[in-house]
């Protein structure tokens, strides 16, 4: 009994408590996010956004959500009931498993971050492929044409965008000469000039665009374009599954942002290495750069039009591809000839 | 040449980028609805309502033009001669759930007696509370007799 407990039960319970303790903020930042997506949309387009709902409508979100969760569950006749209600949650997941490798702070103790693993960097990418499947069982269960031609749309798009976004990785793995995320950002340490994005600031921008389309977001939103597919894959979903889907994509949102972050603008790091700034914790760091790189998603939807899928596609691949494909060559060159190699 | 480089700085986008950034400090033009309202022009037609003399006497003669000029048919109007021998009405109802909104009623009336007033937040839950009889809108007209006076006397001159 005893070796049970502590063998198993006790860390089995402490694991659950870290994963808390990640997913409640985690779910709290994404409520918020809407929130703030709103708002951000609404000063650029000289509205006010919601503020009827709690102070500043902060409590917008909580409305919207208890909304959906009050609302039927519609699931349509030809559907695939299974799959149809699978995809959601599969989506949801996803979103939230990849934030077990993105290192949030550091102290004495050590760095913190759920599972300190020395692939992080893959893992993250092979989480953010398998994203791309729930979209896909989304359009083909929900038995639509709308959801299908989304769904189709989609997977192309992220699998067009993901092959650039790997070659942008690999430069930074090669400057940084670790796959684990931790040893990345403690390689851009001691001011914001050291971080990557100035450096690889060219890696810096395809990342960002690439995430962009990633993340199905404007400019790059053409799998739920509204004008010609009504809402894409998850035309067919409601109340809880469409808020699942709806958190999932969020949750996506804050990861590619928190990626960009540990990647680029060195994670938890402080922009100088000072004392006074030492002592704000790293959460808070990595938390304010989100914010940031999240602004700069709400931006960019407040001022770009939607691309057309050919555009999409010529980006993707005559442009990012070649242009990441080279960087890597002449980035490995550089560091190689100059000696700058991490060992 | 220069097209090119442009195009690879991102140039154009970073224009755009800017002046939205510019509009985001910009002062909002909302107006806070349910607390704030815009102006309302005194030929706004809004709600109906039926008039009153001051001294308390419906204006209403059962003349029945306004049941005849509307459009859309909404009005329904029976009359019959009161005890102290005037003409009056016993019903005069107006569905709204009909009614365009088009004026011509208030134009049409002899005595400024059926008018469009200023009210326009009248929803409703039921469709069955859109129809207006008599008793509703001799109280919309003791509701808003000083915005409607105010309204006809604004607009007087230009009749």
């Amino acid at each position: 009994m005893m070796v049970f407990w502590e063998g198993y039960a006790l860390p089995a319970l402490i694991l659950i408590g870290w994963i808390l303790l990640i997913v409640v903020p985690l779910l709290v930042g994404m409520a918020l996010l809407t929130w703030y997506e709103r708002k951000v949309l609404a000063a650029m387009m000289l509205r006010k956004g919601p503020n009827v709902v709690g102070p500043f409508g902060l409590l917008q979100p909580m409305a919207d959500g208890l909304k959906l969760l009050m609302k039927e569950t519609v699931i349509p006749s030809g559907a695939n009931r299974a799959v149809f209600l699978f995809a959601p949650v599969l989506t949801f997941t996803l979103a939230l498993v990849a934030w077990a490798v993105i290192p949030l702070g550091q102290s004495e103790s050590g760095i913190w971050v759920l599972s300190n693993i020395n692939v992080g960097v893959l893992y993250l990418f092979a989480i953010s492929s398998l994203g791309v499947y729930g979209i896909i069982m989304a359009g083909w269960a929900s038995n639509s044409r709308y959801a299908f031609l989304g769904a189709l749309r989609s997977a192309a798009q992220m699998v067009s965008y993901e092959v650039s976004i790997g070659f942008v990785m690999i430069t930074v793995l090669i400057a940084a000469g670790s796959l684990n995320l931790s040893e990345i950002v403690l390689a851009q340490q001691g001011g914001f000039w050291n971080w990557y994005w100035i450096p690889l600031a060219p890696m810096f921008v395809v990342f960002f665009i690439s995430a962009l389309a990633e993340t199905n977001r404007h400019p790059f939103d053409l799998p739920e374009a509204e004008a010609e597919l009504v809402a894409g894959y998850f035309v067919e979903y409601s109340a809880f599954p469409f808020a699942l889907f709806f958190l999932g994509e969020y949750i996506n949102m804050i990861m590619m942002s928190g990626i960009t972050a540990v990647l680029f603008m060195g994670g938890w790091l402080p922009p100088l290495d000072v004392w006074w700034l030492n002592w704000i914790p790293g959460p808070i760091w990595l938390g304010l750069k989100i914010a940031f790189l999240l602004f700069v998603f709400i931006w960019v939807r407040a001022t770009l039009p939607r691309y057309r899928y050919d555009q999409l596609m010529r980006l993707g691949w005559k442009v990012f591809l070649p242009l990441s494909l080279v960087a890597v060559v002449a980035y490995a060159g550089v560091l190689l000839y100059a000696g700058w190699l991490p060992a | 040449m220069l097209r090119t480089v442009r195009t690879v700085l991102l140039w154009e986008i970073g224009v755009g980028l800017w002046k939205t950034l510019v509009y985001f400090f910009k002062p909002k033009v909302t107006i806070n609805y349910p607390y704030e309202k815009g102006p309302l022009s005194p030929r706004f037609r809004g709600e109906h309502a039926l008039r009153r003399y001051s001294n308390g006497e419906e204006r209403c003669i059962a003349c029945k033009l306004c049941e005849a000029i509307c459009p859309a048919q909404a009005i329904t109007i029976e009359a019959e001669p009161r005890d102290d021998g005037s003409r009056r009405t016993t019903r005069y109802d107006i569905d709204m759930t009909k009614c365009i909104y088009c004026g011509f009623c208030q134009e049409a009336c002899p005595v400024d007696a059926i008018v469009e007033g200023p009210n326009f937040e009248f929803a409703a839950e039921t469709r069955e509370e859109l129809m207006y009889n008599k008793e509703k809108l001799l109280a919309n007209g003791d509701r808003w007799e000083t915005e409607i006076a105010q309204a006809l006397a604004a607009d007087a001159p230009y009749r």
